[in-house]
């Protein structure tokens, strides 16, 4: 068992796990019950795809796809805050 | 300047003085009238000064290249025949400039008049100098669309509006059967340039499509020259000023239709059709106009149906087709322009000095402006035909060409009579108009008493009814050698010798002028006392021209709501539906007769996480799409879930670039969406809570969901039938192999958007920019429904807890949930920025680029607004979109129009590599320079529209707003 053989498989094992994460917020985000619930899924979702992106930017090797990640992470919460402040105070600028 | 410039300029410069008059104040009357006249003076001058080359039988020619490979180029050409055409208009330009300084009230915006005037006159002058019958077509158009301006310039008169909207429906309507005429007859030349055209006269008349194109042609050519059935339009258009009247409707746009005839005689004229098509109704107009003219009351209406009785004895000649008829008409529309243009300019005089156009009331004006009524004398004389004046030379010519036997038909036996009875008809009008006007004494007293107008404003007149004496006179020395060159132009080899005198001898033309002259005189005599208790005109008067346009004109609206009615909703279903029919039978079709096959490709194997993120993707669409209805924040949500797993699909198929702009553009959208969430009314109640849902209703939304399930089905299927066939080349390999060689950067899709296809990025931009403009504007003056205009339920909860305790403040809540939410996003908004600034500067190289980077700073934009609210970020933070949107599109177009200044096509990219020092080399393209525009414009789109929609919040609304109750109304 090599270096190569243990990278892939870590690798191939956490997007399962993510994707099963991502599966789990899914069903959150369409079952609800709550609006609350399923903006939360869905932040859920964000930070979930993030991390398998960075997973494919290991499996390749290739830093193109950390960007999109850096996206996610920079800017990925401005969707959650938007919708968190439209429940809370019913528009999101005052 | 050669020739061929000084052309170009001519025909330029009316309409650059036209630009620049509609500048002028409201009230400079004599500048607009001094940069009008400059300029048609200009313009004459230019065109005298090629008579030399003209005379010599030259043919002018100026050609600007525009679409060669389709013959289309702009081209002037200056022949005799346009020569005099040109000098016509610009002469008479020039004179009724000068008229209307003095005709023009001081109430009138005058400026306005020369603006509209001289784009007449420069497109008049595109119709008789274009070298192309497209070019022509089109300045014709032009011609119609001025006219009905001109018209309708006193535009408060109901009578002004609707003679312009009838003038520009008929000339309109023809302007587009010409169009289509011309289009065929440049098909059986083989070619739209005119000498092109002017040289194939076989290969026309031998065309089938020749009776076609002709009679097109000729709808065209009898609608702009008022001819039977078409002549109705005129009459009505005697509601614009005097000055339109003269000019438009008696000396130019009315014999544009016989400036097209003269100029494709050559190539029409001389088989049966266009004898049997052209001269009986040149004949019935003649006949009809000066009947009608006699029982006119209206001085201006009296001289349109003259008008229109002289323009059907020139088609009349034209129609005839023989050369010596031709010249007639050539000299006729000359003559006619002088006589008529100078009577519409006494009749302006006259209604200007008394108040009133109407013969009956008029009378007795010889005692108070003797020097108007003897002109006025001379013009109407020349109308007439009497000897020594102009009109008697054209005239008898055309007496003698009647007299000729043409087509061996009864025809020919009947226009000797036609052409006299017509004839005296004119000579009674004439008699009548100058008797009426000027000696009867009038029945009332005047409504205001007259005198001579100012000695300028009778100057045109003085100079026309000059011209119809000397051409009267000594027409070999003073029209001989214009009538000549033009005829040359014409006739070619056909030209036949003509005399230009005034004394032929006693022979039967003469016999008939003499006729027709004592005929009118008697007929005046007899009846003339009677015609002042005429309605209408006997017999023709039952023909209610008018009324049946009307009639028409009513007819097409009403089917035109019929028609809506049966075919259009306001409903975006039935909308969406018939387009989703049309797509799948549109790409159905293909299929049916060609059958489906699968390309050879093999499987590739199955990736399970990919497989799981398209289950994913694809369950939340479904969800989105099932909830759509009834819970509007959930489906979004859901949508912005599917969204997310299109962007990692494009992380997996290796496109990084797209992938980072979609996650950017799926951020915006759900903002913006949410945005507008607020304002959208509530939802109703579902119809049928208890009751079943009717039968219709359940098959409709089953028909709905089978054309869903089609079309998604039809999509999979073609995509999967393209991504199973190898690869062939495509453009896509172009780009990658020149990329960078030609480009300079190694991001192939930011290449093609700033380099490569920067064209359509430019105007991607434009069009961004204005719908962002537009969505701004009209959320200026939106108006939310009803039910959304209160404040939101969660608000009115938390300011009321806030009052309720004495420790708070009405916002507490809020400030006290965003307190840390809020320092994030202001911190964050520096980092953001640069971050920015980095996708922008090295787009061209890898991931990134102006749009992508345009997005990602509104984003941190919208954060500021959605921490701190927008009164308090604009107290901070000078965000003006609108100039963002302006810089950015002056930044891209400048940067393009740069390559000009170096010698290259529009939008070509310079790059290098520039030493600079500490950094070392760094790549430096113009390219970078046009993204900073297109960053520029998104940020500015983007943040206009999405601030529009913020602001909706911060508005009172009105409805709102307690009505206050006026002072003294509680005491009732």
């Amino acid at each position: 068992m090599n270096a190569q053989l243990i990278l892939a498989l870590a690798i191939t094992a956490s997007q399962l796990i993510l994707g099963f994460a991502m599966a789990c917020a899914t069903w959150r985000v369409i079952v609800g019950p709550r609006a609350q619930d399923r903006v939360l899924g869905l932040d859920t979702l964000y930070v979930n795809s993030m991390l398998l992106l960075i997973t494919f930017g290991i499996q390749t090797g290739r830093t193109l796809y950390f960007e999109a990640a850096l996206v996610i992470g920079m800017l990925g919460f401005t969707g959650t805050v938007a919708l968190a402040k439209f429940l809370m105070r019913g528009e999101v600028i005052e | 300047m050669t020739p061929q410039h000084l052309l170009l300029l001519i025909v330029a410069l009316p309409f650059l003085g036209s630009f620049a008059a509609a500048f002028l104040p409201t009230r400079a009357r004599t500048q607009a009238t001094l940069l009008a006249g400059l300029i048609a003076v200009v313009g004459a001058v230019g065109i005298g000064s090629l008579y030399p080359a003209v005379s010599q039988g030259q043919i002018l020619l100026s050609v600007t290249p525009w679409l060669p490979s389709l013959d289309l180029n702009l081209t002037f050409r200056l022949s005799g025949v346009s020569w005099l055409f040109a000098m016509l208009v610009l002469v008479m330009g020039a004179l009724v400039i000068l008229y209307a300084r003095y005709y023009m009230s001081d109430e009138d915006p005058v400026p306005r008049f020369f603006s509209f005037l001289l784009a007449f006159m420069g497109s008049m002058l595109g119709v008789v100098l274009s070298g192309n019958l497209i070019q022509i077509a089109f300045f014709w158009e032009v011609t119609s669309l001025f006219s009905f301006l001109l018209i309708g310039y006193w535009h408060h008169n109901q009578s002004a509006r609707d003679g312009a909207r009838m003038a520009l429906m008929v000339t309109g309507a023809g302007g587009i059967c010409l169009m289509l005429g011309f289009i065929l007859l440049g098909q059986m030349a083989g070619g739209f340039s005119l000498d092109t055209v002017l040289a194939s006269k076989d290969a026309i008349h031998s065309s089938p499509y020749y009776p076609l194109a002709l009679a097109l042609i000729l709808i065209g050519c009898f609608t702009k020259s008022a001819q039977f059935p078409f002549h109705f339009w005129l009459p009505h258009a005697m509601a614009a000023p005097t000055p339109v009247s003269a000019y438009l409707h008696s000396a130019t746009m009315v014999k544009a239709g016989v400036f097209i005839l003269i100029l494709l005689w050559p190539v029409l004229s001389g088989t049966d059709l266009w004898y049997f098509a052209v001269a009986p109704i040149g004949a019935i107009t003649l006949l009809i106009g000066a009947w009608v003219a006699i029982f006119q009351q209206d001085l201006k209406g009296l001289l349109a149906y003259s008008t229109i009785s002289h323009l059907g004895l020139i088609v009349l000649l034209l129609g005839l087709g023989s050369p010596l008829a031709a010249v007639a008409a050539i000299f006729h529309t000359v003559n006619h322009a002088t006589f008529k243009a100078s009577l519409f300019m006494a009749a302006g005089i006259i209604d200007h000095e008394t108040g009133t156009r109407d013969i009956r009331k008029l009378g007795g004006l010889w005692n108070y402006m003797p020097i108007t009524a003897t002109l006025a004398m001379v013009a109407a004389a020349a109308m007439a035909g009497v000897p020594l004046l102009n009109g008697f030379l054209s005239k008898e010519m055309f007496l003698a060409e009647v007299l000729e036997d043409h087509s061996g038909t009864l025809i020919d036996a009947v226009l000797p009579w036609l052409a006299t009875i017509a004839s005296a008809f004119a000579v009674l009008y004439s008699i009548r108009f100058i008797h009426q006007v000027f000696f009867v004494a009038p029945p009332e007293p005047l409504p205001r008493t007259p005198h001579e107008p100012p000695p300028w404003m009778r100057r045109p007149i003085e100079i026309l009814v000059l011209a119809c004496l000397l051409i009267g006179i000594f027409p070999a020395a003073t029209i001989g050698p214009f009538l000549a060159s033009a005829v040359r132009d014409t006739l070619g080899d056909q030209a036949p010798a003509y005399s230009l005198a005034v004394w032929h001898g006693f022979n039967r033309p003469l016999f008939l002028s003499l006729t027709a002259l004592a005929g009118g005189l008697i007929l005046y005599i007899l009846f003339g006392g009677r015609l002042n208790a005429a309605k209408a005109s006997p017999v023709v008067g039952r023909l209610k021209a008018r009324r049946t346009f009307e009639a028409v004109v009513e007819r097409g609206i009403a089917i035109a709501g019929w028609l809506h009615a049966l075919a259009g909703t306001r409903r975006l279903q039935p909308q969406l539906r018939v387009l989703m029919i049309f797509a799948l039978a549109a790409a159905a079709l293909p299929f049916l007769f060609l059958g489906y096959s699968v390309g050879s490709e093999r499987w590739t194997g199955v990736d399970p996480v990919f497989a799981l993120l398209w289950l994913i993707g694809g369950s939340c669409a479904l969800a989105a799409a099932w909830t759509a209805k009834f819970h509007r924040l959930a489906a979004l949500i859901l949508v912005g879930a599917a969204g997310l797993a299109t962007c990692i699909s494009f992380v997996w198929l290796s496109a990084p670039d797209l992938a980072l702009t979609q996650l950017l553009v799926e951020i915006v959208t759900t903002v913006l969406l949410l945005l507008g969430l607020r304002w959208l009314p509530k939802r109703q109640p579902d119809i049928w809570p208890e009751t079943r849902m009717p039968v219709q209703v359940l098959a409709r939304r089953g028909g709905d969901l089978a054309i869903a399930i089609i079309a998604g089905l039809g999509m999979a299927l073609i995509s999967y039938a393209v991504m199973t066939r190898p690869v062939t080349d495509s453009i896509a390999d172009f780009f990658t192999r020149n990329a960078y060689a030609e480009g300079g950067g190694t991001n192939i899709v930011n290449v093609i958007l700033v380099d490569f296809r920067a064209f359509d990025t430019l105007g991607e931009i434009t069009v961004l920019a204005i719908v962002a403009i537009t969505v701004f504007s009209l959320l200026r003056r939106f108006r939310p429904a009803s039910d959304s205009i209160e404040t939101p339920e969660q608000q009115r909860v938390q300011a009321d807890f806030d009052r309720r305790h004495a420790d708070r403040e009405v916002g507490d809540t809020v400030t006290d949930a965003l307190m840390v939410p809020r320092l994030i996003m202001q911190w964050m908004f520096p980092v953001i920025i640069t971050f920015a600034l980095y996708l922008l500067l090295r787009g061209h190289d890898l991931p990134g680029g102006g749009f992508a980077a345009g997005i990602a700073m509104s984003i941190g934009i919208l954060l500021q607004y959605m921490a701190m609210g927008t009164r308090e970020v604009e107290d901070r933070l000078m965000v003006l979109p609108i100039n963002w949107i302006g810089i950015g599109m002056l930044a891209a177009a400048l940067t393009g129009a740069g390559a000009w200044l170096f010698g290259y096509p529009l939008l070509t990219t310079f790059f290098r590599y520039l030493d600079v020092p500490l950094i070392g080399e760094v790549p430096a393209a113009s390219a970078l320079l046009f993204d900073l525009g297109v960053f520029a414009v998104v940020v500015g789109s983007t943040v206009l529209v999405l601030i529009a929609l913020a602001h909706q919040s911060i508005r009172t609304p009105r409805a709102a707003r307690p009505a206050e109750p006026k002072a003294g109304e509680e005491q009732g």
